[in-house]
């Protein structure tokens, strides 16, 4: 009976930080509606959320909203799957061959600080105003993360692991596949999880720049035609997706260490 | 000396492929004008004056909104580890916008402040805030409970407890925190120029690009390139500074 006394206020309690959660995420939505209403912005600077939702109703029924959020994630998980598996390769390759990595490592020292967006209009003389030049901005963005991240997961492989494959006759190809890929696997997807926001900004600032549809292009159109439920619902959008990536992402590494010691550690909000 | 020298030998060899390449016609001189040439085109656009008026406005609202961003940032994300309400209240918040691409925001900026200055402080403060936000929260979380309460056992105020143990020991994190918002701020910066701007380094590109000006364009893109690389390597050198006093 003690116990139970004890805990109910603590269960009670823990309800009451989950509502609170929810709570201010609605109170910021009401005051989004209330501020629009109020009168004291006009709704050109901020046009109420009924608005905003209206619109992104009225382009989910003509279709134009699955066309551009389809174009925008094809070219941000497109180049995002390039940038996985080369950076993954790479970084295994820096991690272990030593001229490979006497090569790359002031290429990525440099690079990486480096606000390579700024390098979009040379990608866009060299490839045109198309999907590759996009694709090839993501990769570029979002290949850096990746790259680093294997190097260390690979460098942190314990040796002991190594040495006893080696021993029970491992051959290299099994020795990369069966012991070095898998274990430094949580690192690898700690880099693929740093990687995929970049992917999905850089492809939609590149529609913002180049053109060509997409969720980014769509909103850019929307602000030269001082239209602005349309840039508010484009920035709601971008922001539904990118929500979703991350937990579709977060929920994929769950899945791929259930065998790791981590899968056993609270999950972190 | 040497080992510097080994240690870049990889960026001397792509430089010289890379002349070489454009000044044996293997790479069109229009698709990638000589180093040689860019270096020059640097060289005059710094005389003329253009690069360092574009740099100086494009430092400035990077600087503008990073400050913005660091002081009110790392303000809430102590607040919100040193309050339970305020983490209540910001922290699903914080939640919230962490995976919004922060560079979406670049047209409603525009729409809110038009084309300057103001729109890009703005963006920079919005984007930046995030990083530093949770950087503080996390570092000033992980203060060791055993140190607060013997400061407070030995009669020091809440407040006192809060400035002498708690900031100190967030500070590592923050700094983490800050240096991401540094990277992050050149990339919403250089976005933001090449989409909405009449001057700025990002704005210089695209312009230059435009008018075919290409090694000028080459120019400033090594220009603003090489900014980044340098303030992240300066705010490391600070950070150790600043961060000597742990063993």
């Amino acid at each position: 009976m003690t116990r139970r006394r004890v805990a109910m206020p603590g269960l009670v309690g823990s309800m009451a930080w989950w509502m609170a959660r929810w709570i201010a995420i609605a109170v910021l939505l009401v005051a989004w509606e209330g501020l629009a209403r109020s009168g004291l912005v006009t709704p050109f600077m901020l046009p109420s959320l009924s608005v905003v939702l209206a619109r992104i109703w009225s382009d989910a029924l003509s279709g134009d909203l699955l066309q551009n959020l389809w174009l925008t994630l094809y070219r941000a998980l497109a180049g995002f799957a390039i940038a996985a598996g080369a950076g993954t390769a790479l970084g295994v390759l820096i991690a272990r061959n030593r001229f490979i990595r006497w090569f790359f490592d002031p290429l990525i020292s440099v690079g990486f600080p480096m606000p390579k967006i700024a390098f979009l209009p040379i990608i866009a003389l060299w490839l045109g105003y198309n999907d590759a030049s996009k694709m090839t901005m993501v990769v570029f963005d979002s290949i850096f993360p990746v790259v680093t991240a294997a190097i260390a997961g690979t460098l942190a492989v314990e040796k002991e692991l190594l040495w006893s494959a080696r021993n029970m006759g491992a051959s290299e190809r099994q020795l990369l596949w069966e012991i070095v890929l898998p274990a430094a696997l949580p690192q690898v997807l700690t880099g693929l999880q740093v990687a995929l926001p970049i992917a999905l900004i850089v492809s939609i600032v590149a529609e913002m720049t180049m053109g060509g549809a997409g969720l980014g292009s769509a909103m850019m159109v929307a602000s030269r035609f001082a239209d602005s439920p349309g840039v508010f619902a484009g920035i709601t959008e971008i922001a539904v997706a990118g929500y979703c990536l991350v937990k579709c992402m977060a929920l994929l590494r769950r899945r791929l260490l259930l065998w790791h010691q981590e899968a056993l550690a609270p999950a972190t909000a | 000396m040497t080992g510097a020298l080994h240690r870049y030998l990889p960026l001397v060899i792509l430089a010289l492929l890379w002349e070489a390449a454009t000044r044996l016609g293997i790479v069109s001189t229009l698709a990638l004008p000589p180093l040689s040439q860019v270096l020059r085109a640097a060289y005059d656009l710094a005389r003329s004056g253009d690069l360092l008026t574009n740099a100086a406005a494009s430092l400035y609202r990077a600087g503008a909104g990073l400050a913005l961003s660091i002081v009110i940032g790392g303000a809430l994300g102590i607040a919100m580890a040193w309050w339970r309400p305020v983490n209540v209240v910001v922290g699903p918040l914080v939640e919230l916008f962490y995976p919004v691409p922060k560079s979406a925001l670049i047209p409603v900026t525009a729409l809110w402040l038009g084309f300057g200055d103001g729109s890009k402080i703005l963006l920079i403060f919005l984007g930046c805030m995030i990083p530093v936000t949770l950087g503080a929260f996390n570092g000033a979380r992980s203060s060791d409970q055993a140190l607060i309460w013997s400061a407070r056992s030995m009669g020091a105020s809440r407040l006192r407890v809060l400035w002498d143990v708690v900031v100190p020991s967030a500070l590592p994190e923050l700094l983490n925190g800050v240096r991401t918002a540094l990277a992050l701020s050149f990339v919403l910066l250089v976005s933001a120029e090449l989409i909405v701007a009449r001057s700025g380094l990002g704005y210089m590109i695209g312009f230059l690009g435009a008018g075919g000006t290409y090694d000028g364009m080459f120019a400033a893109v090594l220009t603003v390139a090489f900014l980044g690389f340098v303030a992240d390597r300066i705010y490391q050198r600070l950070m150790n500074r600043v961060l000597q006093w742990r063993e």
